[in-house]
């Protein structure tokens, strides 16, 4: 929790303010069983009914004022709790949504949104609670021992003593228990990704007839999980009956001591019996500490993990890298090479220049590296050796908005949104409706417009769920084109339209995107013959480059894709 | 991810519209089982507390025993007494701790023995569920029920048990002995309970619904955050981070705000509560001592009942938060309870053959099907594919292509009409062996978490490792796996960020290529390999259809001219059936989609 102060900081004042009002209750609280005893004692005892309605109506009062004080401060704890985990969602989700690429690979998105939403949840929970019940017991605590001292300072230093004993035993708990609770968390990990794994592979699991195995497997995870939450159990549940045996044992102490020195004449029996009160006092007051330091330790793991991604350093921070003087070409590759692991290349000594305008396609087999080329051109990744330059400048030393800004991208399986046509298509950007309009047109999913009856507010289900692969293809070409980009990217972005759509659609951009450098990889021939310039991949090598006609005559491979793809009368241009 | 042509235009349903609302004593009797069946940790639970109830009560009794050997009057102290006794309490706390030990690690046992089952019931009907069943829930909200809602439902078994089971003792304790006492006085409680009850009731009225507002927004803001975090490669290269963060900041602020309102209205109950006890509290005191002062009971009595009242209100303070916390236990355990009780695939009939030796003979005889009663997907559609041939189910994306390999593999049962497998209906064999018969590769790849080796051993457990480089050689993935640090003991995650969709898909076809079953599906099975990779893999993918009846959906039609009947569907659809060259002299809908193919505008 520590890891979260600062969020905490700002609302200090508010908190103690919440705090000393809790105090107040709670000794409106505790004044009611004073009263009680006085009602018994003054009133009843001396026979002063008066006495008795005094203290009486005083009880009432301070239950009224309790009950005043407690709505009080736990609706202020609400809000502070409130804001408190408002301004870390704030921070986390800032942080989340401008992870590199890499750090996204390290931290995974499933684990980034369960701490985005689980583990803020948590911490939203503690933060209320430890305001809200967290102060009575250690008013009791201090209050109890304060009056011990008071009492009997001689006596008083047994309780005293004790409650190191006690914090050490907490101590050692929690340091087993909460390795066994982060390990629970990674366990509970594994049991949802079988669950995850059996819904989306349900077809060929059934198919395989792999039921039992999966079966299997799950009980594997489902008994880890239940051993180590055993095991934590376990462990947490020796705090309590171990502080109270300490206290319990300290009791026994005071008394034995006390007997003693009421025969010595140096106290008085009727400070035992008060000593008696107020070490069930502490023995409580002891419980609720500790429940609040369990439920702490609870909420430590998740201020662990929240913390953790907030202290991530920016990856790939601006660079002073030397530019190059004003270069002719729009993009060029000096050398570039590429590793996503560190072992083997995916891209290895990658050249080339393209001017503005011009269009650059991508051919290559299955895991050539294609799809890095576009990831390192967007800086998504960060090239291991080479240069990568716009207009002469090394991205690297490109402030990331003005390089975004350039681009309309297309990626594989492309992120549809929830909600209408016109979001998806605007995708967060200030774009007046004309203009996606326009945008839909070129991509050639005018069609869609008009299938819907909505047209731009038609709804999107989640994931694009009511929409065909083509669909979304033609929408997501529309997001990239409606930005005017200086440069569009497209990965394998019309795969699943017809050939004539495909083609409409090259054609709509040949004619009113002109001036866009244009980067497509594909599959088909027939999608980049049209390039200025082709490269042919194979293993993160280019072993072909050049346009259309140039890699017929020259590129084998090419020579093959293509008479396979379009058939021999396709070929001639 | 599922394949959305599979229903067409579903959406997704949110499970907690769905699950049914069981009655509070239906829930009461379904968890008692799971209960019941740990009967023995029970009984050991019950009576530890009730001793150590006892014993913590004897330690006061015995300190008191050793007071009054403190002579107050004279000051003279028999110490032996004293020692005796606090002897005695060291025991007594000593076994008391013990005792509370022994309880809780007895409930931590039976609680997480309970949620074990339970996950273990879910996850039991979750494998016998339809495919259906699937395709209509978010598989988050299943998670969640397996997760999440099993471990409320076991945080509540825990500890609310044992405090109700303590309540109850102190409550039946205390309410007998105030009774013996003083009766007169115990109508103030007959009185001030009712009260608490209704104002209990009026509370929880006022704040339910904002409690339900503030799921319902952080369930909001949660799901925006879910769909953010899927795009956010997207979001980044569109640089549009900051509009994103105003749009979460929007609905983080609702979140808050609901969360504010709710838990500022809902923990007022506590102290409401807490004060009409001490009302009670000062109502007994009063009229107590006024009774005393009238002579009718004794300072003692008035004492203790006092003390007793106390306890007695204890439990009534914590009535309100353990209420709540079972309103949100049998919340969870009704999404537990609609999982394990979700309607299975139908068993196959007593008399279900299994179906052996198939030599791959696949009729369609009349069959309808429809996913949902409005939307008529098939219409009386007969086709015959005799063992050894080839059938291709082609038409534009989206038409439906998947719903006949859903048929066929029985994953969804013909409305009416027939599916036989040389001859036998396949309803009349187990499902087990119907999908045995056929070895299928689907274009959504699906991949575990283990490595490449078991991935591909997946559906052959006994395959040597040589078994596996072979059919990897043939798929032309062996090259890649064998660059790879650690081969083919590679982990895949779903973080693996160098393998593509083309290669996930070529995994898949390795996979398939160790299974030996007479029938073939094949659904765009190369839909992302390159066209270079395809040609290589060509050789090996004709060895694995070789003499099989097989069933291919693919785009490419190059690759479906040699089919021996080609399906063309349309809309969800079958519109024509027939040879290459039937279908292009009929000049249809297939000539046109053929042509488009070649035809290239420029």
């Amino acid at each position: 929790m520590k890891k979260i102060y600062p969020y905490i900081k700002p609302f200090i004042g508010y908190i103690l303010l919440t705090l000393l009002i809790k105090v107040a209750a709670s000794m409106a609280d505790l004044i009611i069983p004073y009263l009680m005893e006085s009602i018994l004692s003054v009133g009843a005892e001396a026979g002063n009914a008066s006495k008795v309605y005094l203290y009486g109506s005083l009880m009432a009062l301070c239950a009224i004022l309790g009950l005043c004080f407690n709505v009080l401060a736990n609706r202020m704890s609400a809000v502070s709790a409130g804001k408190i985990t408002k301004s870390i969602r704030h921070d986390l989700f800032k942080k989340t949504m401008h992870f590199s690429a890499r750090q996204m690979d390290a931290v995974t998105v499933s684990s980034a949104e369960s701490r985005l939403t689980s583990d803020t949840y948590n911490i939203n929970q503690i933060l209320a609670r430890v305001q809200r019940i967290g102060i009575r017991a250690p008013i009791l605590l201090v209050g109890g021992i304060a009056m011990m001292l008071i009492i009997d300072a001689g006596l008083a230093l047994i309780p005293i003593a004790l409650l190191p004993i006690i914090a050490l035993i907490t101590y050692f708990v929690t340091k087993h228990s909460i390795p066994l609770y982060t390990k629970q968390q990674t366990i509970l990990d594994r049991v949802v990704r079988t669950v995850q794994e059996n819904i989306t592979g349900v077809r060929v699991i059934k198919a395989l007839s792999k039921t039992e195995h999966e079966k299997e497997r799950f009980n594997v995870v489902n008994s880890e999980l239940n051993d180590v939450g055993e095991k934590a159990g376990t462990i947490t549940a020796i705090t309590m009956p171990a502080s109270s045996l300490v206290l319990n044992l300290g009791l026994t102490i005071v008394v034995i001591l006390g007997a003693i020195r009421v025969r010595g004449g140096h106290t008085e029996p009727s400070v035992i019996v008060a000593f008696l009160q107020y070490f069930t006092l502490i023995l409580n007051a002891m419980m609720g500490v500790t429940r609040i330091f369990v439920m702490w330790s609870k909420a430590e793991a998740s201020a662990q993990r929240v913390a953790e991604v907030l202290q991530l350093p920016e990856d790939q921070p601006l660079q002073d890298v030397e530019n190059i003087e004003h270069s002719p070409a729009h993009i060029e590759f000096k050398d570039v090479t590429f590793s996503y692991t560190g072992c083997g290349e995916n891209i290895s000594h990658l050249s080339f220049r393209l001017e503005k305008g011009q269009t650059l396609g991508i051919l290559g087999s299955t895991g050539s590296g294609k799809s890095t080329i576009l990831n390192l051109l967007m800086r998504l990744y960060d090239v291991n050796d080479g240069q990568i330059l716009l207009n002469g400048q090394d991205i690297r030393s490109i402030e990331p908005a003005q390089l975004t800004s350039k681009f309309g991208i297309v990626f594989q399986n492309d992120f549809i949104a929830e909600g209408d046509i016109a979001h998806n298509i605007r995708f967060f950007r200030d774009i007046p409706d004309e203009k996606l309009t326009i945008a839909a047109q070129h991509a050639q999913a005018e069609s869609i417009l008009a299938e819907k009856e909505a047209g731009l507010s038609s709804a999107v289900a989640i994931r694009g769920n009511n929409l065909s692969g083509g669909q979304k293809q033609r929408l997501l070409i529309a997001r990239a084109l409606a930005g005017d980009p200086e440069i569009l990217v497209l990965d394998d972005a019309s795969s699943a339209l017809d050939y004539q759509t495909d083609a409409l659609l090259r054609k709509a951009l040949r004619e009113n995107y002109r001036n866009t450098t244009t980067v497509l990889v594909a599959q088909r021939v027939s999608s980049l013959r049209h390039a200025d310039l082709i490269l042919v991949l194979s293993d993160g090598q280019v072993i072909g480059c050049g346009t259309h006609n140039d890699l017929m005559d020259s590129c084998e491979e090419y020579r093959i894709i293509a008479h396979t793809q379009m058939g021999a009368e396709g070929v001639q241009v | 991810m599922k394949n959305p042509n599979m229903i067409g235009d579903r959406h997704a349903v949110n499970m907690r519209d769905r699950t049914t609302h069981l009655p509070r004593s239906v829930l009461l009797k379904r968890l008692w089982k799971y209960l019941g069946r740990q009967r023995m940790l029970i009984i050991v639970a019950i009576l530890l507390s009730i001793t150590s109830s006892v014993l913590s009560l004897y330690g006061p009794k015995l300190s008191g025993i050793a007071i009054n050997a403190i002579d107050l009057k004279s000051g003279s102290v028999d110490l032996d007494t004293v020692i005796h006794c606090v002897w005695l309490m060291a025991v007594c706390y000593l076994f008391s701790a013990g005792l509370t030990y022994f309880l809780n690690f007895v409930m931590i046992r039976l609680s997480r023995r309970v949620s074990k089952q339970m996950r273990h019931d879910i996850f039991e009907n979750m494998s016998r569920l339809p495919v259906r069943f699937f395709d209509s829930y978010q598989t988050g909200d299943l998670i969640s029920i397996i997760t999440y809602d099993v471990d409320t439902v076991n945080q509540s078994l825990s500890t609310d048990l044992i405090q109700i089971l303590n309540s109850i003792v102190t409550v039946i304790v205390s309410m007998f002995m105030m009774l013996s006492i003083a009766p007169k006085l115990v109508l103030i409680f007959l009185v001030m309970i009712p009260i608490t009850f209704f104002v209990t009731k009026w509370i929880t009225g006022i704040v339910r619904p904002l409690f339900r507002n503030r799921s319902a927004k952080l369930g909001k803001l949660n799901g925006f955050v879910e769909e953010m975090l899927s795009g956010q490669k997207t979001i980044r290269a569109y640089g549009r981070e900051d509009v994103v963060q105003e749009a979460f900041d929007e609905k983080n602020q609702d979140a808050v705000n609901a969360y504010i309102k709710a838990e500022a209205n809902g923990s007022i109950s506590g102290p409401v509560i807490n004060s009409i006890n001490n009302i009670s509290l000062a109502l007994v005191c009063i009229f107590g001592s006024l009774l005393f002062l009238a002579g009718q009971i004794g300072l003692g009595d008035l004492s203790s009942f006092v003390q007793y009242s106390r306890k007695f209100s204890g439990p009534i303070n914590e009535f309100a938060n353990i209420i709540s916390e079972l309103q949100s236990a049998f919340a969870a355990s009704e999404r537990v309870f609609f999982l394990i009780d979700a309607e299975p695939e139908t068993a196959d009939s007593l008399d279900a053959e299994v179906l052996t030796n198939v030599y791959g003979d696949v009729q369609l005889d009349h069959v309808d099907f429809s996913y949902t009663p409005e939307k008529q997907i098939i219409k009386d559609f007969s086709m015959h594919a005799k063992p050894g041939s080839l059938t291709a189910i082609v038409g534009p994306t989206g038409a439906g292509k998947t719903t006949i390999i859903n048929l066929l593999m029985r994953f969804y049962d013909v409305d009416s009409g027939a599916i036989l497998i040389d001859g036998k209906d396949i309803r009349s064999v187990t499902r087990d062996s119907l999908r045995k018969a056929y070895t299928m590769v689907l274009q959504d790849t699906w991949l575990f978490h283990g490595t490449i080796y078991e991935n591909i051993a997946y559906g052959k457990p006994d395959a040597t490792l040589e078994d596996v480089i072979r059919v990897c050689k043939a798929a032309h993935i062996h090259g890649y796996i064998s660059r790879l640090p650690d081969g083919y003991n590679t982990v895949l995650t779903d973080n693996g960020t160098s393998i593509s969709k083309g290669q996930k898909q070529l995994l898949t076809i390795a996979r398939a290529m160790l299974l030996d079953a007479q029938m073939l599906i094949l659904d765009e099975a190369t839909s992302n390999v390159d066209t270079r990779t395809e040609q290589k893999i060509q050789a090996a993918m004709r060895k694995l259809m070789e003499g099989k009846t097989c069933f291919v959906i693919a785009h490419r039609l190059s690759t479906i001219r040699s089919a021996d009947n080609i399906l063309v569907m349309r809309d969800g659809n079958i519109v024509e059936q027939g040879s290459h060259d039937a279908l292009m002299s009929a000049n249809g809908f297939y000539k046109k989609l053929y042509q488009s193919q070649f035809d290239v505008i420029t």
